[in-house]
């Protein structure tokens, strides 16, 4: 028994795309996939992960009762950035720190008064709780801010005492495409590519694996079915489930997230079009070559759904990371996705950036495509 | 109590019977182990920048020379025109281009404030925040060492990090890591074990025999259980041995709260597991449920940034009080008091998703 490779029969694949058109509506498991994860996953990405810093827990511990320690911890109080809780002395709180309900801890020592008035006044103490790096770093250069601040509106109240000028060279910052600096434009968009991940990669292993699992690939076999038939039969519903799911993503993105989409549809679909090639491939790849559901839903796991989420620059920037690990995001073709979907709902239709990434996500495409149909072949042998 | 035995090993054998899922059970918490650890930095290094000088005297010589000695940028492009810089944000050839006007170096030599222009790239606006902050502290350095000695800032503050004295990235990921990786192992294990053997028609026979429910779950538990210590003991070792990230907690402590979590954990499992009818629900349902489980615990952005409602969510979610006990077990020294204060809302979520996943068990069964 041997498959004729190539032929494409009109009539065969219509059947065939039937069929697996009525599997997938039938399957609760497709629904949920297709129109839950998107609607869990934008809802997450919209409201769960910001990674716009707001008000950080901390103890306030003043020593001094003189003014100005009082006013410097008023500051503190009513600063934008922190919530402060006060305490008498350190102790107490470091229970606090240990258990991560607070992120640090301001101490205004003994004598800060008087130093302000002799005009060497002593440091405030800043700790920071270090098992959150970020965190850590934002609360000592925000407190460090507040003193800062502190100090000049004294400086310009009293008149004499010294604070220092500004700094020589200003830098006047821009961000284009996104002036407000809401994480939540480039986390939305990051997430189509994840659902289309899951439905181009982990659901089509998914399927595949269970028909060689069943032992239903032999009873395809029998039929007068080529592989180019078989394998489309296979793309073509699941691409067309994935490029609605992704119309369901942006439709939400931009009408109930209000992220701002500035390039033109088209561009959009050819995007999408273009990255489901490899990650299709791809899951037909690990199905025929593991057959095996569970084999198949872990590799998918961590070829697939891992790398899109780590090592495509959606949330952790690429050019951050060790050498050996910046050579294998090359080999991520959501690396490729994710710029060109971050530019198109943000920037435009830039095409000297998109259309190479297009060309590139073809490309892993055409690979794990002809690495499919070799198992496959091979398998039937 | 001999059913018990025969059931656990008989669970264990439908685990690591198969090779290929005995390698899948190993391999990939290791390379996650390793991946993850360096790739998951919100710091920013190699950035490339651009340069547009019209200036182009000694100070902003000096600047561009200062940004390139920096380790947190690779390459410095010179930009011609604003059309070119343009291009390069636009295609993000670089994240920031650095427009230094005609006047820079006159201001600079007599003394007057002066001032550089900076454009970011909003589209990826974390990294793009904190580029800015580096040039910015790169800018203001070239003006202190030119301009008059600036008269030193009065009293200051003195910063100490706690736990982490250097604020080094790798201690926090790899702590969070063990919670992370434990879930997706021991839920995608734990989701499979009923939906496969319905699938494959072997749940009838598991009930026509002599087995109690009660038995059938505790053996359906035991594989993911020691999915999860293995897991957690390879962490345990790796951590302070490859990355010297510092265990300063108690051992019986991590175990005993690892031991919690996973029962919550396979509460969860096996909850998915036995309202799917097959193994692509199951797998397909524990993956529904891990993400609001990761995305909700603390890891993937601080708790404290989302809304209040949202937060109040986060209580449910296991994960949250785990990732708690991992961090202070191993950075903070955690007391047993400490950990009590996050292993009881551990436990009491345990029972109940426990309880759930039995009853509705025994509902499918009938």
């Amino acid at each position: 028994m041997k498959l004729r490779d190539s032929t494409l029969d009109g009539r065969r694949l219509a059947a065939l795309i039937g069929k697996e058109g009525s599997q997938i509506a039938r399957d609760p498991s497709t629904f949920l996939i297709a129109f839950v994860l998107p609607l869990i996953l934008l809802f997450l990405f919209g409201y769960a992960v910001s990674l716009d810093t707001s008000r950080t827990r901390i103890a306030l511990v003043v020593e001094d009762s003189s003014a100005p320690a009082l006013g410097l911890a008023e500051a503190f109080r009513s600063s934008a950035y922190f919530e402060v809780t006060d305490s008498r002395s350190v102790g107490p709180v470091k229970a606090l720190m240990v258990d991560g309900r607070i992120r640090g801890i301001v101490v205004i020592p003994q004598g800060f008064g008087a130093g302000v008035k002799s005009g060497e006044p002593p440091a405030i103490q800043i700790v920071t709780d270090g098992s959150q790096p970020n965190t850590a770093a934002f609360v000592g250069a925000y407190a460090e801010g507040v003193r800062q601040a502190w100090a000049a509106s004294e400086g310009a109240a009293s008149e004499g005492a010294q604070t220092g000028p500004a700094p020589p060279v200003q830098a006047s910052t821009r961000f284009w495409f996104n002036p407000d600096l809401r994480s939540r434009y480039f986390l939305v968009p990051g997430s189509i590519a994840i659902v289309m991940t899951m439905i181009g990669t982990l659901l089509t292993a998914l399927v595949v694996a269970r028909e060689w699992e069943r032992g239903t690939m032999e009873a395809i076999m029998a039929t007068p079915i080529s592989m180019a038939e078989f394998i489309a039969s296979k793309v073509i519903p699941y691409f067309l489930l994935a490029l609605v799911s992704m119309g369901l993503c942006t439709a939400i993105a931009v009408f109930a997230f209000h992220v701002p989409f500035r390039g033109s549809i088209p561009a959009l679909l050819a995007i999408a079009s273009a990255f489901l090639m490899p990650a299709l491939g791809l899951g037909l790849f690990i199905s025929a070559s593991t057959k095996n559901q569970f084999v198949a839903s872990q590799i998918a796991l961590l070829t697939a759904f891992l790398p899109t989420f780590l090592l495509s620059g959606f949330i952790f920037e690429i050019s951050s990371m060790p050498w050996p690990i910046r050579m294998i995001t090359y080999a991520v073709p959501a690396r490729y996705l994710i710029p060109s979907l971050q530019t198109v709902f943000l920037a435009g239709d830039f095409w000297g950036l998109i259309l190479p990434n297009i060309a590139i996500m073809l490309g892993f495409g055409l690979l794990f495509f002809l690495l499919s149909f070799r198992v496959t072949r091979r398998s039937l042998d | 109590m001999r059913r018990l035995r025969a059931m656990i090993v008989k669970e264990i054998w439908a685990v690591l019977r198969d090779p290929k899922s005995r390698i899948v059970l190993v391999v990939p918490p290791l390379l996650q182990l390793f991946i993850f650890t360096f790739a998951t930095t919100l710091d920013v290094k190699n950035a490339n920048i651009g340069v547009y000088d019209r200036s182009g005297g000694a100070a902003s010589v000096e600047l561009v020379q200062r940004i390139a000695a920096s380790s947190n940028f690779h390459d410095i492009r010179r930009l011609p025109s604003e059309e070119a810089l343009a291009r390069a944000v636009d295609e993000q050839k670089i994240i920031a281009a650095l427009v230094i006007p005609e006047g820079f170096d006159r201001d600079v030599a007599a003394g007057r404030p002066a001032t550089i222009g900076l454009i970011l790239d909003g589209r990826r606006s974390n990294a793009a925040q904190i580029v800015a902050g580096y040039l910015q502290q790169i800018a203001a350095g070239v003006g202190a060492g030119t301009a008059p000695a600036a008269p030193a800032a009065s009293g200051g503050s003195e910063v100490t990090n706690w736990y982490n004295p250097s604020l080094d990235y790798i201690w926090f990921t790899l702590p969070s890591l063990i919670a992370i990786i434990v879930s997706v192992a021991g839920l995608s294990v734990t989701s499979q074990t009923v939906a496969r053997e319905r699938e494959l028609g072997t749940f009838d026979q598991l009930m026509v025999s002599p087995l109690r429910v009660y038995e059938i779950l505790i053996g359906k538990m035991v594989p993911p259980l020691l999915v999860g210590m293995f897991n957690g003991t390879v962490y345990l070792i790796v951590a302070p041995l490859v990355f010297g990230v510092p265990f300063t907690g108690s051992l019986a402590l991590f175990y005993l709260s690892l031991t919690v979590y996973m029962l919550a954990l396979i509460g969860v499992g096996m909850l998915v597991s036995a309202a799917s009818q097959t193994q692509q629900q199951a797998f397909l349902g524990s993956f529904l449920a891990t993400t609001p489980l990761i995305l909700l615990s603390g890891y993937a952005s601080p708790i404290d940034n989302m809304p209040s409602w949202l937060q109040l969510v986060t209580y449910a979610d296991p994960a949250r009080y785990f990732l708690v006990i991992v961090q202070g077990l191993f950075l903070k020294a955690m007391p047993a008091s400490a950990v009590w204060g996050q292993l009881w809302p551990l436990a009491i979520i345990a029972c109940v998703t426990l309880s759930a996943a039995a009853w509705l068990f025994r509902a499918r069964m009938e």
